[in-house]
């Protein structure tokens, strides 16, 4: 799970990770009250309006309304206090932003974040991640701040350190001298920043994140370190014990069909195909997917209907496909294992009577009770192609839909 | 001979009394397993289905009832604490079943069972299907009918992938020795160079089907244990060629993240190593078969 720059700073100030003084804006009258409060609390006539939006490279990125660029994805307001951060906020909220990671349909800025201007000495990179491969969280820094983290990895490995943090003993000093004296930060710098990376850890690990990137972190010219940005994502599977994590859900952010799929019990992910796949489990779904493109198709969607697909499950799958004016046919394939297959022919041909399905419709199950599950979905007077293999239900559903356009 | 689990596994079932735990210990009976404990704190001293003793912990299943083997089907918030019981309990093979467990769980529990992992203690997923050697054992989910008495082993990080992979070696009438389900999580107990130096050592495993997923570096790494290590043929395939980066498909672990984890990089790997990657995953069996007649 995602969340906004605001929501992942408020997060941070509570670990004691300094951050700039900042407030959330939803109109341009909320953006000159904050900036106001802001320069007259810090005595500093800069802000920065921020797009907060998911997708990163929000920085480079550009806002567009009526297909015209009207702002930036961030901007400094130097000059002109409150009226001009009005305006700028102004100008982004409503707007479509397109960076590197929105791709080229963009994103919709709901959101701004107006935050105090500082003066920067150095910028540098600073993340945190589930490493899989040493089973550890990894804290990387680098003076490379600013930057593109993925390209300097991949160009100049060198300049990205690393330490590998036990989870017994947790982060310790000797991590944070050993990466901020390796920055080139001075002795009252490296003071600061195992500060703010003690707390950063020990968020980290409470709050269950899969990853915090601050990208820049910054030395002002006042010699502080502070975060400047903070990208944070929570793994999923913790949801369970942080209940918090609910309000700070951005819907407007997600896949609509993602969204139904997660209430419903489901793993959905939109493709750009016009194939549907329903599947049961998410190995046999991607390799349904693969099979597809091997035989020519193109999938409209990832979806596992979980190892034990029930009728209920087979329904409500069916609708979600059916939400997609995309999909020009569909392939079921159930490998029924403990599950009998003629309770999912059961599942299949209900969902079809009930949504009227006006696309080809191929089935291949597998498992116990095949041959009646076949009988019942041949004997159903309905429009479905069954199919012996899952190649041979690739092959057919491929055929079928290129033959339909 | 097969790997991990045959006729004398003594199995104790943690969550026995549970909804999947229940029906999953009752599958594993029928087909032969021999289920000797459950474990569901508070409900010791009843008997499961008249016949399996439920202890209130899996201390007093292992001091009372023999148990060697467990398999967990405790939901994700109690699944760390049920599999580090069974370790500190002395049970020297854990199945987890559980799908949903918080990845910094699994990282503790990892690291307090390094000392055990390296002296012979085996944690199998979690979010796993679990181990079957046909008509011997099966701990787990896994549909046992679909499997054969044979000489080929299957390892997995997907469920019902490895159904499929089983279900084509079985329709053409090739057993299996044992299956392995790896789990789909990011952190897990068993990788696949772990069930593949099993595989390798086994006198009636001759030839391996190994199934891997985007997502992680196990796959590239097993590439190269085989390529300097494998006496027996492995076949494998890769899933999620088409899955986009930065999505999580299904299971945890499997997510194309800053580039690494594609299935084209692992496609290369195995190819490099000389496990032959099937063309399309409906051919899994049918690649393996090739490279052993060839051989």
């Amino acid at each position: 799970m995602k969340i906004h720059e605001y929501q992942g700073k408020e997060i941070f100030r509570k670990y004691g990770v300094p951050v700039p003084k900042g407030v959330a804006v939803k109109t341009a009258a909320e953006a000159r009250a904050a900036a106001e409060t802001l320069i007259a609390e810090t005595g500093i006539p800069v802000v920065v309006v921020k797009s907060q939006v998911h997708a990163g490279g929000r920085g480079k990125g550009k806002v567009y309304k009526g297909g015209e660029v009207v702002a930036r994805g961030v901007e400094v307001v130097v000059k002109g206090g409150p009226d001009a951060a009005a305006d700028a906020a102004s100008r982004m909220l409503g707007g479509n932003l397109v960076t590197i990671q929105t791709g080229a349909e963009g994103t919709t800025v709901h959101t701004a974040f107006v935050e105090q201007g500082i003066a920067i000495a150095r910028e540098l990179y600073l993340g945190m991640l589930l490493d899989r491969d040493s089973r550890r969280v990894v804290v990387m820094a680098s003076v490379e701040g600013g930057m593109d983290i993925e390209k300097v990895a991949e160009e100049t490995p060198e300049k990205i350190l690393k330490e590998y943090i036990d989870p017994v003993t947790g982060l310790q000093g000797f991590h944070a001298r050993k990466l901020g004296f390796a920055l080139g930060l001075t002795k009252e710098q490296v003071g600061k920043f195992a500060v703010l990376l003690s707390g950063l850890y020990k968020m980290f690990v409470a709050e269950d994140c899969s990853l915090v990137e601050v990208n820049p972190l910054i030395v002002t010219d006042k010699g502080d370190v502070m975060a400047l940005d903070a990208k944070v994502n929570f793994d999923d599977n913790a949801d369970f014990r942080h209940k918090d994590w609910e309000a700070l859900r951005d819907l407007a952010e997600e896949n609509p069909t993602e969204t139904a799929a997660k209430a419903a019990g489901l793993s959905y992910v939109a493709l750009d195909g016009n194939i549907g796949c329903l599947v049961n489990g998410a190995g046999l779904a991607m390799a349904t997917m693969d099979i597809i493109a091997h035989c020519g198709g193109e999938p409209a969607n990832f979806l596992d209907v979980g190892g034990g697909a029930t009728e209920e499950a087979v329904t409500r799958a069916f609708e979600l496909i059916l939400q997609s004016p995309a999909v020009k046919g569909i392939f079921v394939n159930i490998f029924g294992g403990i599950m009998k297959c003629d309770v999912i022919a059961a599942g299949v041909i209900n969902a079809t009577r009930k949504l009227g399905l006006k696309v080809p419709l191929v089935v291949r199950l597998e498992g116990t009770n095949v041959e009646l599950g076949r009988k019942m979905l041949a004997e159903s007077g309905l429009a479905i192609t069954p199919a012996s293999t899952m190649l041979d239900g690739a092959e057919k559903i491929t055929g079928l839909v290129k033959a339909a356009s | 001979m097969s790997i991990l689990v045959d006729r004398n596994t003594r199995l104790v079932v943690q969550g026995i009394t549970g909804k999947s735990g229940s029906f999953h210990a009752k599958q594993m009976i029928a087909y032969g397993t021999q289920v000797a404990a459950g474990v569901t704190p508070g409900a010791g001293g009843t008997k499961f289905e008249g016949e399996v003793p439920v202890f209130n912990t899996v201390h007093d299943a292992v001091k009372n009832a023999g148990v060697n083997a467990s398999v967990i089907f405790v939901p994700p918030p109690g699944a760390a604490d049920a599999i580090l019981e069974a370790a500190d309990a002395g049970v020297e093979l854990i199945v987890c079943i559980t799908e949903g467990v918080p990845v910094m769980d699994m990282l503790k529990v990892r690291r307090a069972l390094e000392h055990k992992l390296n002296n012979g203690v085996r944690l199998v997923g979690p979010n796993c299907p679990g181990v079957i050697t046909p008509g011997q054992c099966k701990i787990g989910i896994m549909p046992g009918h679909i499997h054969k008495v044979g000489p080929i082993g299957v390892v997995s990080r997907s469920g019902t992938l490895t159904y499929e992979a089983v279900g084509q070696l079985s329709a053409i009438n090739v057993g299996q020795s044992t299956c392995v389900g790896i789990g789909g999580d990011p952190v897990n107990g068993t990788d696949f160079i772990d069930v593949l130096k099993l595989f390798n050592e086994d006198p009636q495993t001759e030839g391996v089907i190994m199934i891997g997923e985007i997502g992680g570096g196990a796959e590239e790494r097993a590439a190269e244990w085989v390529k300097a290590n494998m006496k027996k043929p492995v076949a494998g395939f890769i899933a999620g060629t088409t899955a986009p980066p930065g999505k999580r498909m299904g299971h945890a672990g499997a997510v194309i993240s800053g580039g690494k984890g594609k299935a084209s990089d692992k496609i290369a790997a195995f190819e490099e190593a000389g496990i032959r990657v099937a063309p399309s995953p409906a051919q899994m069996a049918e690649t393996l078969m090739a490279m052993m007649k060839k051989g």
